[in-house]
């Protein structure tokens, strides 16, 4: 068995110490409590400082626990608020690509579709918002699989089903394809998950970098495509939608 | 949307634009419009809301219009463009929101009292006499209220030291926001123009609605000089140009009190097509045509809008004291979410209400009711209710309201309703949208461009300078983002709807003392 490390526990102690009632300690009672020297002490609580687990009471010196550990507690995006923060970006994007847009989010294992705005030509379309897409050969659900572990553990473990002749079924591709997602920031979906359908995605972080979700861009492929390739104003236009998003969650500039 | 803008990547860039200035209760906004109705810019700025008493409320017009020229200078620069760049500059603004002030030095001679403020409470009970509040009615189309401006006046003239006289003398002007906006706009002191558009004349209380002149015999039962009033112009035609700021030169063509700028930039330009605005209040506007219908109901007759010399169009109006803001109550005096988005994530964690109805009577029931006397309920309770039922029966009490009011129109205008255009924050919530259709058994349609106060404004002044040539181009702008259609079974309805008046039947007479 591999020892613990050392200054872990200690930290461990220190935030139980801090923990339960309104307590407010100074380095030196830390320090005693603990058998610890003050500069050890000390390089630990400005470790967990910085990672906000531990506040300074400016006038006193003091040490208290810190709010990051309440969010700890309390760290999952609601997904209406994530909708409501994206309408104003994903309502512009749908109309400057001219197609219909996607919101999307992990749930067991697919992509749940928590907003669509339809495509802005006066056709009748039937709002989306519910429906659950896969995880594999969808582009919302490849940017899932490429930046959050959860996703990707979800479709390893799952069957990679072949839903058109293009869907990605060998686990190794798809893993290249997931790495070329992380390489260049987007991913796509051409006609392999739905016949003549193509797709552009995007991942929307929150303000810790953690990826909260995927913004699509959808429509046929001869219109997303050109000459094989994706129109590359589409590219720009959802990572600068997703970017936007990201943005009002209070993440910071890439 | 805050700091820069990186809205998508193509099309807009190209001008010529329109501006439009919007100046609310709580903020001053000027958003800049490409051709397709598209947002290139926006800039924001509050300001203070003073609280000199309990339910009286004021704004200093002096700030608002320090605002007004900061947002419209930021909102070009952000932009990147110029005057000559921009076709008009379009005006639309809180309603009945009052304000007197020197001719001859542009100053307020007392803070503008806002369109929430009480004080007129007693002298419109004073007012209405032997007649009751629908003294003006015919006239006016409105309630003897404290929402609107004449009252307001009144209170001022009565109240402010030598006021009256100096009125009555033509030293002082009268202004809702648009005239304000407008008159310093073109100059102020140095040859400013002195108008209002109908709609906003139409919430004075002192314009007739037929003649859409003011009413002499209103104005002298009002007590309200003739020589304060501005003139009254249509809703799109250019009423000057602008004197100074970033925008100098640049006609001013549009002004469209914001309920109706809201209803035009919704393109409800045929006669029974409505919008409903959610925001923490409600108000819902439906186009009536050519002709002012009566209501029996409890709604409001207003002016739609007037486009130049077009004949005017009517609306009618209900509003809704309390939706939004009881998902704020949910959330900041219950704690039971911690987000007004989280009222949906809590609500859907149940089929339905649980037998639970919550009828928010808080200050008492508006339209179509009109019951001071009436207090909040929650009815239905048995141990089987949770919090979650409770949250879901907060977003049906917002559907529900939307619902009498539809009904109270359909009653008096004769006309049914065939799709509801919204707009508003509360169109993100998926549920309450869904919800509405549902009880509605009507489409419930979001538009792609949130910001439709803004648009209309834009929209009537772009039809002032030729920027669109008639309203069918505007129409084609309008873009559809989300519709939902009905779901819930036709018995599943009745009986619901039977359960939420019974509800409301419950709120009525709680207060027994009314003073």
């Amino acid at each position: 068995m591999t020892r613990n490390i050392q200054s872990l526990e200690r930290a461990a102690a220190m935030l139980r110490l801090l923990a339960g009632g309104e307590r407010r300690l100074g380095l030196s009672d830390i320090a005693s409590a603990l058998g610890l020297a003050k500069g050890t002490a000390h390089g630990i609580l400005r470790t967990l400082q910085q990672e906000g687990f531990v506040e300074q009471d400016p006038a006193s010196g003091r040490y208290q626990l810190g709010a990051e550990l309440l969010r700890l507690g309390n760290s999952y995006l609601d997904v209406h608020e994530l909708r409501a923060r994206a309408l104003v970006w994903t309502d512009d994007l749908a109309r400057s690509s001219g197609e219909s847009v996607y919101l999307g989010v992990l749930h067991k294992r697919g992509v749940l579709v928590v907003h669509h705005v339809f495509r802005p030509d006066d056709s009748r379309q039937v709002l989306e918002v519910g429906a659950m897409h896969p995880l594999h050969s969808t582009a919302l659900g490849k940017v899932l699989s490429a930046y959050d572990p959860v996703a990707h553990s979800e479709v390893a473990e799952g069957e990679l089903e072949a839903f058109t002749g293009r869907t990605v079924t060998d686990p190794e591709d798809f893993e290249r394809v997931l790495e070329l997602t992380r390489a260049r920031g987007w991913a796509a979906d051409v006609e392999e998950t739905w016949e003549g359908v193509a797709s552009v995605a995007a991942p929307v972080h929150d303000r810790r970098r953690m990826p909260v979700g995927a913004v699509a861009v959808t429509g046929a492929v001869e219109r997303v495509c050109e000459g094989g390739e994706l129109r590359q104003h589409l590219v720009a236009a959802v990572r600068d939608c997703a970017r936007s998003v990201s943005r009002d969650l209070g993440a910071g500039r890439f | 949307m805050t700091d820069e803008n990186t809205f998508g990547t193509s099309s807009h860039g190209h001008g010529p634009f329109i501006a439009a200035i919007d100046q609310g209760t709580t903020s001053s906004r000027c958003i800049v419009f490409d051709n397709d109705g598209r947002i290139v810019a926006v800039d924001q700025k509050e300001h203070e809301q003073i609280f000199p008493k309990p339910g009286w409320v004021e704004h200093d017009a002096a700030e608002i219009w320090t605002n007004v020229q900061q947002v419209v200078d930021g909102a070009v620069a952000k932009a990147g463009i110029t005057a000559a760049d921009v076709k008009a500059i379009g005006i639309t603004n809180q309603r009945e929101t009052t304000l007197l002030w020197d001719r001859a030095t542009g100053e307020p001679v007392h803070n503008a009292l806002v369109w929430q403020d009480t004080r007129t409470d007693a002298l419109c009970r004073e007012l209405g006499r032997n007649v009751g509040q629908d003294r003006f009615r015919r006239e006016t189309g409105l309630p003897l209220a404290s929402y609107f401006a004449g009252p307001k006046i009144r209170w001022l003239l009565d109240n402010v030291e030598g006021l009256r006289e100096r009125a009555e003398a033509g030293e002082i002007l009268f202004g809702t926001m648009d005239s304000w906006v407008i008159w310093n706009l073109t100059g102020g002191p140095d040859g400013g123009v002195h108008v209002t558009d109908v709609t906003n004349a139409s919430r004075t209380m002192l314009m007739n609605l037929h003649t859409l002149d003011w009413d002499e015999k209103i104005l002298s039962s009002m007590g309200v000089p003739a020589a304060v009033l501005p003139e009254i112009r249509s809703s799109a035609e250019v009423y000057g140009t602008a004197r100074s700021g970033s925008l100098e030169g640049v006609p001013v063509a549009s002004a469209l009190g914001d309920q109706q700028a809201a209803l035009f930039g919704q393109t409800c330009f045929g006669e029974g097509e409505a919008k409903s605005t959610y925001g923490t209040g409600t108000f819902l506007l439906m186009n009536t045509g050519g002709k002012p219908v009566n209501s029996y109901n409890g709604l409001l007759t207003t002016v739609g809008y007037r486009i130049g010399d077009q004949a005017p169009v009517y609306a009618l109006e209900g509003s809704i004291a309390v939706t939004g803001s009881l998902v704020q109550w949910m959330r900041d005096q219950m704690g039971l979410i911690n987000s007004a988005a989280e009222i949906e994530t809590l609500a859907s964690s149940v089929e339905d209400n649980g037998g639970a109805y919550f009828v928010p009577a808080f200050s008492g029931l508006f339209a179509p009711y009109w019951r001071d006397d009436a207090r909040g309920v929650i009815a239905g309770l048995t141990r089987y209710v949770t919090k979650a039922h409770i949250a879901r029966a907060v977003l049906e009490a917002t559907a529900w309201q939307t619902r009498e009011i539809v009904d109270a129109m359909t009653k008096d205008s004769g006309v049914e309703l065939t799709a509801l255009k919204v707009d508003g924050g509360m169109t993100s919530n998926n549920l309450l949208m869904q919800t509405l259709s549902d009880v509605l058994d009507a489409p419930v349609v979001r538009p792609m461009v949130a910001e439709t106060t803004c648009l209309g404004a834009a929209y009537a002044a772009g039809l002032a300078v030729g920027y669109w040539p008639d309203t069918e181009a505007l129409r084609a702008n309008w873009r559809r983002a989300a519709e939902w259609t009905p779901r819930m079974p036709a018995d599943d309805r009745d009986r619901e709807y039977k359960n939420w008046l019974k509800a409301v039947e419950r709120t009525m007479g709680w207060i027994e003392d009314k003073e």
